[in-house]
């Protein structure tokens, strides 16, 4: 009785907190047929959007994916000092609003700061363009890989690199042969829970692109300024496309995650 | 000497866990390296195959200095205690790492990974993983590879550590003909003092991060430096302040010069040979003696013996501290 009690509880909140929103927001998609959802995510402005959104994710999690391994091998295979506050900073950005995070790039590259302006004379703009996004999504993804591979090098030991050293491999062929595949399935899961948080980051990349139509705007900010004017038919197509992009990379999440993992 | 180490301090933190330690390891020879849990016995391994840096003293291998030689550098196979198997890797690919780290041509490779096996008896599981295999067949694959890269001394960290008694046995026999047929200089660490007499052709005691003595296996067990060595390498008893090996003692129903007045208080008869507990002056001691012997004399708890070193011993007998 009182599960099925439980059941019923669970069953509603997910319906009201997800299947209904989300199927809504289909709803209101396809609502006209697949035609009007073709047109509105291949205008020029959607399409900039689209693109603007993949370039800025992938440097973010490349960089997040090669940071994340060193700081990983660091935090795990290494002792120095200030190693404990490395590991509490990485989680920074967990605790931290996205906003705030933006607000403090702009500080520190925006004109207003020295460091903003030497780098424009040198012909770099980093806020209210990709660079700063790409800083701004590199911040928010941090955790993810670290947090995903800290626990598998632990696990996996230091013996198989020595015996492998023993055999005569350097740093980098122990790191290539023995250590990578090792970690490979955490770094995955890693880099696919990156990819999504790069891919729906709202927060920290509103403030720090200046929302520029066509020029810094990705999809999530696309949707936000289509739904402000009034273009309901591009804003729930483009969101219906951000969470299929999302629901395939969960799907992936759920091969990669190792087994017996829920 | 295949192996000098010289003078070698070693510390974790301010624990002193070597100190002072000179081992000279004879070419093609097989060496124990024997001594009670924490005394080093792995921390000096390492600081030979280069996985430790020590803090002072020197290593050389095949006369060449190592001490500041990489793992890489110093072609040592090591062998880890609890195998450090690729797991990833099937038995033929992790025999084949360090050939395939050296770019030999893969014709060699294989050649030379099919002689291993079979050397090892594993020829029938080229094609599984690690996970597939028994704790002693994987001991046997971590040898295999690591001999693979012909080193130039091998070292194994209680080789037979994690196996059970009678796998132990069987492995230790199987690492002596092994030995005897490649003649690889090999250094293996135990604590199990009957091992390292039954198998090593020279032993190292190390205890408390010092050596205590080595040499032959007999040399020790016969004439050990302090009671320390005697006590750690086989049974002892106490008869008028020394320390003797029970083995030595013999016993008599009547009088015998320098034999000293005993009392029978119980008699275990393990097998072969017979136990037999006494009681002189007041300490209790114990004497092992054949079933023989035991009959001749007709022991019973409460019987009256004297009780001597044997004059024909062979061990020493040692002050007791
Ligand atoms: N990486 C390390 N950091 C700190 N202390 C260590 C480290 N490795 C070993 N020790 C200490 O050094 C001492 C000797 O350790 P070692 O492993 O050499 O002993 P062992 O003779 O091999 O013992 P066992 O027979 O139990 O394997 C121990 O007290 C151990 O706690
Ligand atoms: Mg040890």
């Amino acid at each position: 009785m009182t599960r099925v009690a439980l059941r019923a509880v669970a069953l509603t909140y997910l319906a009201l907190l997800l299947v209904l929103p989300v199927g809504l927001i289909v709803w209101r998609t396809f609502g006209a047929g697949l035609g009007p959802f073709v047109d509105s995510l291949t205008t020029p402005s959607a399409l900039h959007a689209f693109g603007v959104t993949v370039v800025v994710a992938f440097w973010a999690v490349l960089a997040n994916t090669l940071f994340g391994v060193g700081v990983s091998l660091l935090l795990v295979r290494h002792s120095f000092p200030g190693k404990r506050l490395l590991g509490a900073f990485i989680d920074l950005p967990m605790a931290v609003s996205p906003v705030v995070v933006g607000l403090a790039l702009v500080l520190v590259y925006g004109v207003g700061s020295p460091l903003g302006r030497g780098l424009a004379s040198a012909g770099i703009q980093v806020i209210f363009s990709i660079p700063g996004m790409v800083l701004a999504t590199v911040f928010v993804a941090l955790p993810l890989v670290v947090r995903a591979v800290v626990p598998v090098l632990q696990e996996l030991g230091e013996d198989q690199e020595q015996a492998a050293h023993t055999l005569g491999a350097s740093r980098w062929q122990a790191f290539r042969r023995i250590t990578l595949p090792g970690i490979r399935g955490a770094l995955g899961y890693g880099v696919v829970l990156a990819i999504a948080r790069s891919l729906g980051e709202y927060g920290a990349v509103a403030v720090v692109s200046g929302r520029l139509v066509d020029r810094t705007q990705t999809m999530t900010l696309f949707v936000e300024e289509r739904f402000g004017n009034f273009d309901q038919q591009s804003a729930f197509s483009a969101a219906t496309a951000l969470a299929l992009i999302a629901i395939v990379i969960l799907l992936l999440t759920k091969v990669l995650r190792p087994k017996g993992a829920v | 000497m295949a192996i000098e180490v010289r003078g070698v301090n070693k510390s974790f933190g301010s624990t002193p866990v070597l100190s002072d330690v000179s081992v000279d390891v004879r070419s093609g020879a097989l060496t124990a390296l024997l001594g009670p849990s924490g005394g080093g016995k792995s921390t000096l391994l390492r600081v030979i195959a280069g996985l430790e840096q020590p803090d002072s003293g020197t290593v050389r291998i095949s006369g060449v200095d190592a001490t500041r030689l990489s793992p890489q550098r110093r072609n040592v196979g090591f062998v880890f205690q609890h195998y450090a198997a690729f797991k990833h890797l099937t038995v033929f690919r992790n025999v084949a790492f360090g050939l395939e780290i050296r770019k030999r041509p893969g014709a060699e490779i294989r050649r030379r990974v099919r002689e291993l096996l079979e050397l090892v008896h594993l020829e029938q599981f080229a094609d599984r993983y690690p996970h597939q295999l028994s704790g002693g067949q994987r001991q046997r694959m971590a040898l295999a590879r690591a001999l693979a890269v012909e080193p130039e001394v091998l070292l194994l960290d209680e080789p037979f550590g994690a196996l059970d008694a009678q796998v132990r046995r069987e492995l230790r026999t199987w690492l002596r003909r092994l030995h005897d047929e490649v003649h690889v200089t090999t250094v293996f660490v135990t604590h199990d003092q009957e091992e390292a007499i039954e198998v090593a052709d020279d032993l190292v005691l190390l205890a408390d991060g010092r050596v205590k003595q080595a040499g032959r296996p007999h040399v020790l067990y016969d004439d050990p430096a302090d009671t320390f060595v005697m006590s750690f390498l086989g049974p002892v008893t106490r008869l008028d302040g020394q320390l003797v090996r029970p083995h030595d003692l013999e016993l008599s129903v009547d009088p015998v010069p320098a034999g000293v007045p005993a009392t029978v208080s119980r008699v275990v008869r393990l097998g072969f040979e017979v136990r037999v507990e006494l009681v002189v002056d007041g300490q209790e001691a114990y004497a092992q003696v054949t079933r023989r012997t035991a009959d001749r004399l007709g022991l019973d708890p409460g019987a009256p013996v004297y009780v001597r070193r044997s004059p024909e011993a062979r061990g020493a007998a040692v002050a007791a501290g």
